[in-house]
């Protein structure tokens, strides 16, 4: 019995069914904490278990866990286990300034919740079938959270979410099937064509025309997820118009699991192809979102949006980097993908509980904030500073080494990234500054902000750019080699 | 002379999808534009079960069932049952005219004949030679949501997009394993539950569906 990979799946979906019913009592923000905290302990105890007994695969081959989603299953569980802490003191005041019924805080609660299990899904399924719909899934989830204030602006920010989401997870589908075509020929017809571990040992004989097509489709479909440029558009609408948490769990988590599933598609073109077609394509759409999304921080006028913009670029390098492949290529993407979950979920904390303060997001409007509130205005200014490199932060080890590889690998981007990296530094720090320090115009708040998870959050990035501990950076070497 | 008869009857009914796709590009007005989807979804299902019959592939039978069920009798008594509720009886207005949409959806046909004609080759199905076909009802129905302004033909589009997939599916590969069409059916059902809920928010906010209202949030 692998006990602790149902109770991954279970405890979510259980949450979200118990949610939808109670979902507007007093105790449901406890609730969707406790079901978080729940899984969370699920999640480690699975970790423990691969740890200990290596890749997992069970329920007749359906999921499959290796190092590399593992990782990523802990990441998700412990963001959205801090992210609920957050959102009950936020709901809160959301709820004590008449934005928020009863009832929509039960569509929160629950949704929350089934967003969390369907991403789970998607990290430990073992059929790119069910990867697919889990993924789709996920974006159905969070249509009706984007819009959950009913504003025009959120209300339009969930439409443009859902075309373009749909139409890019359509191509993502027409890929699948396409993926399906040439794995039959190989494995044969049924269920087993779609199995990851059916499939992965025998890449090399897929056929390298169809898989070749194939990805390009996948990537159009679950890059448009990923929020890479130029398919970034439905990106920092749905982060600046939803909730503060929906955008952190969006901005921290989701992109993330689709980045991993267009990196399980990579392995296997890769395999097929004994050519580099999957990387220059990732490598390309990489360093173009990087680029552009660092000129558009610039223009920004919200908070939110800003640093919505700040995750396509973050992305963007991830992307770059596994596009670049070879052992450190590869750690200091997933190093960089778990920081950049961490920090930037920090730094939305502190921006929705400093857009409550000052009851807006036009960042020309928020200022001292350390003045009000110390911990909100050093939250957002060493979250900021963490997310923009700075050493010690961990982001800078990620940073330093994705661009020395690029160095090493793909000079010629180096020095795109290195004027992009200078022009997000300029752009966000000097609109971070005046936020933070300066004359105040905010107020106080009827419940007390979570500062918890910001700082925790800001604490382990801080950490892991002094000290990566040796077992962390043996599962991120050994998650690193399975993508090639 | 079986085998050809059968080819000929998927091709026929192959070119009545991509004629309807076509139908429905050009189509202003919206009941008109449901009852060609729930033609689409009809021709779609006879092409699956005469590709069932044909190569006794017993999965594709419950592949036509479901996407009889769905995109036959619930999505377009849906649609139907929105627009009476939501009382839209406007004609459809196209963001660029007819004509031009037709040519740029002719070029669209070409394209996805070149890109599925290496692909076709190397299918070994009785049905391939309708992959690129398949492709382009998938873009015809894309072109047919860009040039809508209103919320109801976005979404046929979208799920005329979705037809086009399962026919890509069923002339490719036979058909996705069974789990998979679940999952992707439940997940069409579950978008509608929650785009019916959507609707009534616009409309609610904005007192029409016109997706013209939904253009604020751009980059200055």
């Amino acid at each position: 019995m692998n006990w602790q990979l149902y109770l991954v799946l279970g405890t979510p979906l259980l949450g979200g069914i118990l949610l939808a019913l109670w979902g507007h009592k007093r105790w449901a923000a406890g609730l969707n904490i406790a079901m978080s905290v729940a899984t969370f302990v699920a999640a480690a105890a699975l970790t423990a278990q691969i740890i200990s007994d290596g890749p997992l695969i069970t329920a007749n081959e359906q999921f499959f866990v290796d190092s590399l989603n593992v990782f990523l299953v802990a990441l998700t569980a412990f963001v959205s286990m801090t992210t609920s802490l957050f959102s009950r003191p936020y709901m809160r005041i959301e709820h004590a300034l008449g934005k928020l019924s009863d009832n929509r805080l039960r569509l929160f609660h629950s949704m929350y919740q089934l967003f969390i299990f369907t991403m789970l899904v998607v990290l430990l399924t073992n059929n790119l079938g069910i990867l697919w719909v889990a993924l789709e899934a996920a974006t159905l989830t969070t249509v009706l959270l984007v819009s959950l204030y009913r504003t025009p602006a959120s209300l339009e920010a969930a439409w443009k979410y859902f075309i373009l989401c749909g139409v890019g997870i359509a191509q993502a589908l027409f890929g699948t099937i396409l993926l399906y075509s040439a794995s039959q020929k190989v494995l044969g017809a049924g269920g087993g064509a779609l199995l990851w571990t059916h499939l992965a040992p025998a890449a090399g004989s897929l056929e390298p025309t169809v898989m070749s097509l194939a990805f390009v489709f996948l990537l159009v479909g679950y890059g448009t997820k990923v929020g890479l440029v130029p398919l970034h558009n439905w990106l920092p609408d749905a982060h600046a118009e939803g909730p503060t948490p929906v955008s952190a769990i969006l901005s921290g988590l989701l992109l993330n699991v689709a980045l991993y599933a267009l990196l399980r598609c990579k392995v296997l073109v890769d395999g097929a192809l004994q050519a580099p077609f999957a990387s220059h394509l990732m490598m390309g759409f990489g360093l173009l979102s990087v680029v552009v999304a660092a000129f558009f921080l610039s223009k920004q006028k919200d908070v939110k949006r800003m640093f919505a913009y700040s995750s396509v670029e973050h992305m963007g390098l991830v992307t770059f980097a596994f596009g670049m492949g070879g052992p450190i290529a590869n750690f200091a993407g997933l190093l960089h993908m778990t920081l950049h979950s961490l920090t930037k979920s920090a730094i939305f904390f502190a921006v929705g509980h400093a857009a409550q303060k000052t009851g807006t997001q036009i960042m020309d409007d928020i200022r001292g904030l350390i003045k009000v509130s110390p911990t909100v205005g050093w939250g957002l200014m060493l979250g900021s500073i963490a997310i923009l490199g700075v050493p010690p932060f961990g982001v800078f080890a990620s940073e330093f080494l994705i661009l020395t590889s690029a160095m090493r690998q793909q000079p010629w981007a180096t020095p795109f990234l290195l004027i992009a990296l200078g022009v997000a530094f300029a752009a966000v720090f000097s609109k971070v500054q005046p936020m933070v320090f300066g004359e105040t115009n905010a107020k106080r708040l009827p419940h007390p902000p979570a500062l918890i998870p910001v700082f925790a959050h800001l604490a382990i990035v801080l950490t892991l750019g002094f000290y990566i501990p040796p077992y962390l950076v043996d599962w991120y070497r050994v998650a690193a080699k399975l993508i090639g | 002379m079986h085998l050809p008869m059968i080819s000929q009857i998927i091709n026929l009914l192959a070119a009545i999808l991509l004629l309807l796709s076509f139908a429905m590009l050009t189509q202003r007005r919206i009941l008109s534009l449901i009852n060609f989807f729930a033609l689409q979804g009809l021709t779609l299902t006879l092409a699956i079960l005469v590709v069932a019959y044909s190569t006794g592939q017993h999965h594709l039978y419950y592949s036509a069932a479901l996407t009889f069920v769905l995109k036959v009798l619930i999505l377009p008594w849906v649609l139907h049952r929105l627009i009476r509720k939501l009382n839209v009886k406007w004609d459809v207005e196209t963001l660029i005219n007819i004509p031009t949409t037709m040519l740029v959806g002719i070029g669209l046909v070409i394209l996805a004949f070149n890109v599925a004609l290496p692909i076709s080759q190397l299918a070994g199905t009785i049905a391939r030679s309708t992959l690129g076909i398949a492709l382009a009802c998938v873009l015809l129905a894309f072109l047919t949501m860009i040039t809508r302004s209103k919320a109801v033909p976005q979404v046929i589009g979208f799920l005329a997009m979705e037809n086009g997939l399962v026919f890509a599916a069923t002339s490719a590969t036979y058909g996705m394993p069974m789990v998979v069409e679940f999952g992707i059916a439940l997940d069409v059902m579950v978008g509608m539950v929650i785009l019916g809920v959507f609707f009534f928010q616009i409309r609610e906010r904005f007192e029409s569906l016109d997706i013209r209202h939904l253009e604020k949030l751009t980059e200055e």
